[in-house]
């Protein structure tokens, strides 16, 4: 793979063999950097994305209220439309719910959750599946062949199925009433737990053709252990379709959060997620009170775009054959 | 042929025991099934007695054999929730289920490939960007989102079709369907559309990359050499190539439309198996979760199975080269 792009990076005229500083440079007039700069749309996914994040960052400060504080609600503020509209009145630029909730506070709050329950299960479902496909692909034999067979069978049901199931199972063993942070955490485990397998395949995949490499006969021959030759040797080269699936991955992670939590087996309508303020919402639309459901609605389908996009640009940017 | 059918039941089967596994433990330790049926304040000694009854004292490999069993004859025991037998209210939910899934699958194939054919043969009519505009949206959007968009629009604001339910439907033996009323088939529109705008996007694309390829190659070339019409080209011959890969996918994720009824069925409120398993977990009912998981993977790996051997059937060429994948 290497091979293709070497010609590729010392080009006489590449910046970064001239100048020799530092690595903002060398990012800056790398490949990757440069397709980037070609796409106008993933500029702007990038900068949607990177707007989602400074958002949910910043919520309270940017929030008029705090959404999840029984005291700073006021029902006299109920079901007030948005700002724009004839009926619109001054902090609330989205309009409130039935609880006189800013919607738009709520966002910034519910943007929050559903980016920490995303990111987290990703890193679970990463380091779960890369552990797996880092042992399945150097150990290989009857080790491979369980995990493989395990990672086979899941794939043939949807995530979100398996998400429900170990949404369920947590709730029956821990009784129905757990608290908004513990549903947090069943909600990363249910997610981790649904979309390890690409990961595990992948890295299964490319460890299988790195470990018949010179490099790792070399650090075998030097004596080092084996744990140490997958995760400082073989797993570096193996990064770039990672990020890739993680990029997607997150994408599948929200939405799989906020179905759940749509389902009524996800986050506490007390620390609602983008998805548990569609739910809230869903109830009121046929009231004619559609900013409850409209404005988080298209700040998760948003949100899931942007992320597409990246992911999509990401995958043909890395992807040497394309270039 | 026959040892390549044989292998594949083999695995079929192996499947279905670990899942029955996993059903079993979630009925067995995920919470007492005795705390369930007893109340509060019954002393020890009768809950001894519920328990023995219910035959949860045997050794775990005999209760096992035993759920296993009962789940073969489609006994899954009784619902926590609703008091009564999981496997009537799962028989008398699955019509909802299967109309639904089957409504779906067919408008995703119709709509898919007619949309797949027009933008591989019109490559660059504002139609096709149209197109491919719907395709990213098909699968950027959570279904939930496409469905009360839909409601929005289509009940809420113009009222020309029902938000929720099934409409009127009519009872023929055991079986309930709402394709026999006006009413029922207004009430099945939106949810199809819903479900199966996923599978639609996902069969034009595949359509119009078979087409691409297909109208690559020789053999068409001949075709047009021999002086055919472009439309016995395209649909005659050039369609027809691409049809076998289409069956395969919307027959392998006939089984995913079913599971991701879940989330249409919640949003119309449809009288389906995905709602009562929503319910389920809800209300931490295992019974229905562990059956609804038995029904779904039975139903799964069947599609799987049947798929493989038709597939060699199909296409003569795969039958020599299948092998045990690695």
């Amino acid at each position: 793979m290497s091979d293709a792009v070497v010609p590729h990076r010392v080009e006489p005229n590449a910046p970064a063999a001239r100048s020799g500083t530092g690595w903002l440079k060398r990012a800056l007039d790398s490949d990757i950097f440069y397709s980037f700069r070609r796409s106008r749309m993933t500029m702007v996914a990038a900068a949607v994305t990177i707007l989602f994040f400074l958002l949910a960052i910043f919520a309270s400060q940017l929030a008029v209220q705090n959404p999840f504080d029984p005291a700073q609600l006021q029902l006299m503020n109920s079901r007030i439309s948005p700002l724009w509209t004839a009926e619109g009145q001054s902090p609330f630029l989205l309009g409130t719910d039935e609880q006189g909730r800013d919607v738009f506070s709520a966002i910034l709050y519910g943007l929050r959750i559903s980016l920490v329950v995303g990111v987290l299960g990703v890193i679970f479902a990463g380091t779960l599946g890369i552990t797996l496909g880092l042992i399945a692909g150097y150990v290989g034999g009857a080790i491979d062949g369980l995990i493989m067979r395990i990672a086979d069978v899941q794939l043939t049901f949807p995530a979100i199925l398996i998400a429900l199931l170990v949404n369920g199972v947590a709730k029956s063993v821990f009784g129905n009433r757990l608290d908004a942070m513990s549903t947090l955490a069943v909600l990363v485990v249910a997610i981790g737990l649904s979309f390890w397998v690409q990961y595990a395949r992948t890295v299964r995949g490319s460890v299988m053709v790195e470990k018949n490499k010179d490099y790792v006969a070399a650090a075998q021959l030097i004596g080092l252990p084996a744990p140490k030759i997958m995760l400082r040797h073989v797993l570096p080269n193996t990064m770039g379709p990672i990020l890739v699936i993680a990029t997607i991955n997150l994408a599948l992670a929200i939405i799989t959060e906020a179905t759940l939590s749509f389902l009524g087996a996800g986050m506490p309508d007390t620390m609602p997620s983008l998805g548990t303020l569609i739910r809230i919402g869903n109830n009121y639309l046929f009231a004619g009170e559609w900013w409850i459901v409209a404005f988080p609605g298209i700040a998760l389908a948003g949100l899931i775009l942007s992320i597409n996009l990246l992911g999509d640009w990401l995958r043909d940017a890395l992807n040497p054959k394309l270039r | 042929m026959l040892a390549f059918t044989l292998r594949r039941a083999i695995q079929a089967i192996g499947v279905m025991i670990a899942v029955g596994v996993i059903a079993f433990s979630m009925f067995r330790f995920a919470g007492d099934p005795v705390n369930q049926i007893v109340s509060l304040d019954t002393p020890a000694a009768e809950r001894e007695a519920v328990r023995k009854s219910l035959g949860l004292d045997d050794p775990v490999p005999v209760q096992f054999a035993r759920y296993f069993g009962n789940a073969a004859q489609f006994k899954f025991g009784v619902s926590y929730q609703f008091r009564q037998p999981v496997s009537n209210l799962l028989m008398e939910r699955m019509p909802a289920t299967l109309e639904l899934a089957a409504c779906a699958t067919v408008f995703a194939m119709v709509f898919g490939i007619l949309m797949g054919v027009y933008s591989a043969l019109r490559r660059d009519t504002i139609l096709t960007k149209f197109f491919q505009a719907v395709s990213l949206i098909g699968i950027s959007l959570p279904t939930f989102l496409i469905g009360i968009l839909l409601i929005y629009l289509f009940s809420v604001t113009l009222g020309w079709l029902p938000s929720f339910g099934r409409g009127d439907v009519v009872r023929i033996g055991w079986w309930t369907t709402g394709l026999l009323t006006l009413s029922g088939l207004k009430a099945l529109i939106m949810p199809s559309i819903t479900l199966g705008l996923f599978q639609m996007t996902l069969i034009m694309r595949l359509v119009r990359a078979e087409m691409l390829e297909v109208l690559r190659t020789d053999y068409i070339r001949f075709a047009r050499a021999r002086g055919l019409t472009t439309r016995a080209i395209h649909f005659g011959h050039a369609l027809k190539n691409t049809l076998v890969p289409v069956i395969t996918v919307a027959g392998l994720q006939f089984g995913s439309v079913i599971a991701f009824a879940i989330i249409t069925e919640t949003v119309f409120q449809w009288p389906g198996m995905g709602l009562l398993f929503v319910q389920a977990v809800q209300n931490v009912d295992i019974p229905i979760m562990a059956a609804y998981l038995l029904m779904v993977s039975l139903i799964f790996v069947t599609i799987n199975l049947v798929v493989d051997i038709l597939y060699t059937i199909v296409d003569p060429r795969l039958r020599s080269t299948i092998r045990r994948p690695a």
